[in-house]
């Protein structure tokens, strides 16, 4: 058998507990622009999401509902658990800091929303720091970081209060190809030492099959759920993957599951 | 897990031993050139424009009343010294005092403004109309119905103050980051907090703007409403001081008040800015030189 089996999510998801299951969702802006239409998706614990799809295809609409930052129109989100305090994390396709504070306040911010002290939780953010190579920057300011260390800095943010869930939208685009495949690397191996499941966001395939275990690909106009595909690779993942006829075969499966996407459609 | 860092940060500096090339030189060059002009020619301009003053008076034989010559007006500053200064606390005192206020009225409305479109909706006109009129023709009025003198001026020169405030800061308050506002709510941050640590240091460097604006035109404001105000009483400012010299002819003491009023505008200008720049040199773009 190929490692790259299709799958339908329910089949996958079945073998792991539950985290937070999207339902029968559409999301409609104004009149007729249809940016959801019936989207399901079961996340269990531990699963690293792709959404892969061509632009416009609903992929940072699905993840803003998910974050509760916008309401779908119809259809139902559910946690399976009452979601806590510092349950979610998003890292967005800027590294979005605040350039008024230190590195070490930035990654600070979800503690100081929840009401806590700096002195608490000190430990924490070290430890975050550290996890993504930047305790030596703790006092420099966003502009004087390169644009892989912002990054970087947005992810220490995202991983400080060890969410259950973190959605990631894009977070490699704006970054060069050598940036963004150590960064590839290390959100595997940081995922590995926290455990968190992961919904991410790209438009690359060949991102999305070196970090998923599920690559859910979309469509365009209206934006909705085409088909899954399941990654079989064991984590963890080296960079021995990545060069392997393996990695190769799995890439040519989801570029044609995507054109056949894309296909599906006729405006691309 | 290792993670190799990036470079950016570390030292980028050539070694000294290298010989710089042309361009460089030229470049170091025209720098430090500009640096000593920065000063130099203003200076000159102001000693040669202060010869020539000296030079028209002497040539063409104007009598001191109608213009002295400038070390006429250097030695009144000095001896009417105590009156001029006296003078000056009394004009600094409401130009801070308006300032003051101005600031806590501006940036109150403001907080008001961004946290309710409606209040905004209902008031906004209001702070464009207070704006645009010109206060000579308002402060008479003010004057009619406000008894203490200084309390009057003080409201003069807030309205004039104010406004540049007020924008700026709702302004800066609704200018801050969507993709920050998205993060915060994911989060779960309240108004409150929000307002506390995204919005008011967003507005910090459109604030600082608007108070170095705000800090010319509440002298200004001062000023002009002691013009209004009146000859009088207790609290004469400068602007009463020159009136009073203008009535009495004695021009080179109307020269000193109006050299203390510009030098007090100068300084009130160049401390907002150097506060400005203390606040904002760790990370804003306006404050931080550029190496190339
Ligand atoms: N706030 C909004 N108001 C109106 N239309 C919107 C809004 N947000 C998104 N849309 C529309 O919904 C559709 C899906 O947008 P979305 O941003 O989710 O796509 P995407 O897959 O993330 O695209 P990209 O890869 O370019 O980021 C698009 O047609 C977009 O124009
Ligand atoms: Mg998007």
């Amino acid at each position: 058998m190929t490692a790259l089996a299709a799958s339908r999510a329910s089949a996958d998801a079945g073998a792991r507990p539950p985290l937070l299951s999207v339902s029968h969702v559409d999301k409609v802006f104004g009149r007729d622009v249809v940016a959801l239409s019936d989207m399901n998706l079961e996340v269990g614990q531990g699963d690293f999401i792709s959404l892969l799809g061509p632009s416009g295809c609903g992929k940072s609409t699905a993840l803003r509902l998910i974050a509760g930052l916008s309401h779908p129109s119809s259809g139902t989100i559910r946690w399976a658990q009452e979601r806590k305090d510092g349950d979610l994390s998003v890292v967005l396709q800027e590294p979005t800091l605040m350039p008024w504070a230190t590195v070490a306040q930035n990654v600070f911010l979800p503690f100081r929303l929840q009401g806590r002290r700096y002195r608490a939780v000190r430990d924490e953010i070290l430890e975050a720091l550290k996890l993504v190579g930047l305790e030596k920057f703790q006092n420099a300011y966003p502009r004087e970081l390169s644009g892989g260390m912002k990054m970087r800095v947005s992810i220490a943010r995202a991983l400080v209060t060890r969410p259950r869930l973190m959605l990631m939208d894009e977070p490699f685009a704006a970054l060069d190809e050598i940036t963004r495949f150590k960064l590839n690397n290390d959100i595997l191996a940081m995922r590995e030492k926290i455990g968190c499941t992961v919904i991410f966001v790209t438009h690359s395939v060949f991102e999305s099959v070196f970090l998923s275990d599920r690559i859910v690909i979309m469509a365009a106009r209206p934006g909705r759920v085409i088909r899954e595909l399941a990654v079989a690779e064991p984590y963890p993942r080296s960079e021995a993957f990545r060069t392997s006829p393996d990695y190769a075969a799995q890439c040519r499966a989801a570029s044609e599951a995507l054109k056949e996407a894309m296909g599906a459609h006729d405006d691309h | 897990m290792t993670i190799t860092e990036d470079t950016r940060l570390q030292d980028a500096t050539t070694p000294a031993a290298l010989p710089a090339d042309a361009e460089e030189l030229a470049r170091m060059r025209r720098r430090r050139a500009e640096k000593i002009g920065q000063w130099l020619l203003p200076t000159l301009v102001v000693l040669l424009s202060l010869v020539a003053w000296d030079r028209i008076v002497v040539i063409n034989e104007i009598p001191h009343y109608i213009l002295p010559r400038p070390g006429l007006v250097a030695k009144t500053l000095v001896e009417d010294w105590p009156i001029l200064f006296d003078s000056l606390l009394v004009t600094l005192q409401i130009t801070m005092g308006a300032l003051a206020i101005a600031v806590l009225g501006g940036v109150g409305l403001a907080v008001l403004f961004t946290q309710s479109r409606w209040i905004e909706m209902s008031f906004f006109p209001y702070a464009v109309i207070l704006q645009v009129t010109p206060i000579v023709s308002v402060a008479p009025l003010i004057f009619i119905y406000v008894d203490s003198k200084i309390a009057g001026l003080l409201i003069c020169a807030w309205i004039v103050a104010f406004f540049p405030i007020l924008s700026n800061t709702t302004l800066g308050l609704r200018s801050a980051d969507h993709n920050l506002r998205d993060l915060f709510n994911v989060y779960g941050a309240t108004r409150w907090q929000r307002l506390r640590f995204l919005q008011l240091p967003s507005a910090l460097p459109y604030f600082l703007g608007g108070l170095r604006i705000a800090g010319g035109l509440s002298l200004i404001g001062a000023v002009v409403a002691e013009y209004v105000a009146g000859t009088g009483g207790i609290g004469s400012g400068l602007a009463f001081r020159i009136l009073e010299a203008g009535y009495r002819l004695n021009i080179p003491r109307m020269f000193a008040a109006l050299l203390l009023i510009a030098l007090t505008g100068i300084v009130i200008f160049a401390s907002l800015s150097f506060l400005s720049h203390m606040l904002l040199r760790k990370w804003h773009e306006s404050a931080i030189k550029r190496e190339t």
